[in-house]
């Protein structure tokens, strides 16, 4: 039966992995996803779980012993944040180049310097061309269900690529919230059996995993490899359903909130897409037509589905939580922009930064992005298409 | 060799041809010059077989017996590893140069 629980987002996390309960489990602590790893060394400890669970010396290591374990054959999740994701970095293209769907819940940090243990996209907006699908959560029952559906997603037999589950640093990570927690049999059943196409441990069969590619070969893989996650929004699509038929809360690549007749649209992932919901409320109740937009799926970018959501629009904020200096606006920015291209007529677009390093995002702040919007619809001017939001200027 | 399209391969860059490095010829990749084994002057050993980076030194019974052309690249390490006053491989100008799929 369906519970309610008072969970914060690491612990709403473990509860899933609990219940999933993988066949390997290795990760190494670090702010703000310690509580993921240390729920689940409990409850291995009090015998919740079967699976393996290795605690190695570094994050680097962590991501190798998925990338062995997954070889293997086995099912495979891992959590980190920040420093740490980046500390995987030379893994996180090996797993995807091997196909491995290793799971992984990344509590969104800031990347030093300076050193900052509070919420940004910095760390897995560095690691989008790494190969992984990117699923970002709004809150902690988000965080959960998303990170059930990620196995489904990443061990389809079309994709078989590893997923990436975000959830905001301390805002989502270490807020309580009551969740919905599902049964375990219904998503042990849910998320299914696991098998390997290739197993290392299948020592009938001769076979190499990682050899080395030269000049006539690397291209043809790198291709091969790029057409698992091409396979993917079929069955994000599907699998997001399904979630919704067997527990009530249907999923699909984002969210759009009082879009029906927008005129000025707001585009933000994560927490702030639940403080943008209050602000949108209050500039509805004062006659103004502004929708929000939340990408749920970051990689592979529904760029189709958000370019058809948005053309009708009069101006759009994109906003960022992580910067990508010297380039032309921040990641989300780019992708949304980069979108709409193809269409005659395209809507005024700009680009804010907010939050780095955690800094707050109020509803004040989304009104005065509405008041710009405002502006732009207006006048059909774009003064800076590029500013940053509660910084001191 | 056939090479198969992106399409053909199977994926996660899965080699299910284990061992298949024997067919990359790396004799191939010699320019001018290569190894000649003297075997009067060989004291067996078997520094050149302990050296050589492509497993080129023929080794019949207990005995060092010549260079296998196929994968010998021809780096001359054997050569300078060799231990005996005069030689017993010396590196020499290549007449002809193997083609790949010559050993096919
Ligand atoms: S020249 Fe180099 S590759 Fe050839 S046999 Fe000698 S050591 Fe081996
Ligand atoms: S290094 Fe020279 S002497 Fe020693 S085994 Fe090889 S060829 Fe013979």
């Amino acid at each position: 039966m369906s519970t309610l629980k008072t969970l914060n987002g690491n612990q709403a996390i473990a509860e899933a992995v609990r219940q999933i309960d993988p066949d390997v489990m290795a990760a190494y602590p670090i702010t703000p996803s310690t509580a993921i790893v240390e729920t689940i060394a409990k409850f291995k400890a009090d015998g919740l779980i079967t699976g393996e669970f290795v605690c190695p010396e570094s994050e680097h290591s962590a991501m190798s012993v998925c990338i062995g374990a997954s070889s293997a054959g086995g099912r495979v999740m891992t959590a980190t944040a920040s420093q740490g994701l980046a500390l995987m970095w030379e893994m996180l293209y090996i797993a995807a180049g091997l196909r491995l769907p290793i799971v992984a819940a990344i509590v969104n940090r800031s990347l030093s310097a300076p050193i900052n243990i509070h919420g940004d996209h910095s760390d897995t907006m560095g690691a989008r061309d790494s190969g992984w699908i990117q699923i970002y959560s709004e809150n902690c029952q988000e965080a959960y269900d998303n990170f059930i559906q990620a196995f489904r997603i990443g061990e389809d037999l079309k994709v078989r690529t590893p997923v990436f589950v975000g959830l905001d640093g301390f805002i989502i990570s270490h807020s309580l919230e009551v969740i919905q927690v599902e049964d375990d049999a219904k998503v042990k059943k849910f998320v299914g059996e696991y098998k390997s196409v290739y197993p290392l441990l299948d020592t009938s069969r001769k076979m190499t995993v990682g050899p080395i590619d030269f000049t006539d070969y690397y291209f043809e893989h790198k291709r091969n490899q790029m057409e698992g996650i091409e396979n993917a929004p079929p069955v994000i699509e599907a699998v997001g359903k399904e979630f919704g038929q067997k527990f009530g809360r249907e999923y699909g690549f984002f969210e759009e909130y009082r879009m029906d007749d927008a005129e000025l649209c707001i585009v933000v992932m994560s927490s702030a897409a639940g403080t943008c919901k209050d602000a949108v409320d209050e500039l509805r109740s004062d006659g103004k037509r502004i929708g929000l937009l939340k990408p749920r799926i970051f990689r592979p970018f529904p760029h189709e589905k958000i370019a058809e959501a948005l053309k009708k629009m009069k101006a759009i904020a994109v906003l960022d939580r992580s910067s990508s200096p010297g380039a032309f606006g921040a990641p989300l920015f780019t992708e949304v922009r980069s979108a709409l291209y193809d269409y005659a007529e395209r809507p005024h677009i700009v680009n804010y930064v907010y939050g780095l390093g955690g800094r707050d995002i109020k509803v004040e702040h989304f009104k005065e992005v509405a008041l710009k919007l405002e502006k732009i619809a207006e006048t059909g001017k774009v003064e800076e298409i590029y500013g940053y939001i509660n910084l001191r200027e | 060799m056939k090479k198969e399209t992106w399409k053909e391969l199977t994926i996660g860059t899965i080699n299910l041809d284990a061992g298949n490095s024997v067919k990359n010829l790396t004799g191939t990749w010699r320019s001018g010059k290569k190894p000649q084994f003297i075997e009067e002057k060989c004291i067996q050993c078997f520094f050149c077989w302990l050296y050589c980076p492509h497993s080129a030194i023929l080794v019949e019974g207990d005995e060092v017996k010549g260079i296998n052309y196929d994968y010998c690249t021809g780096c001359g390490m054997c050569s300078v590893e060799c231990p005996p006053k005069e030689k017993a491989i010396i590196m020499v100008k290549e007449e002809a140069k193997l083609a790949e799929g010559d050993a096919e």
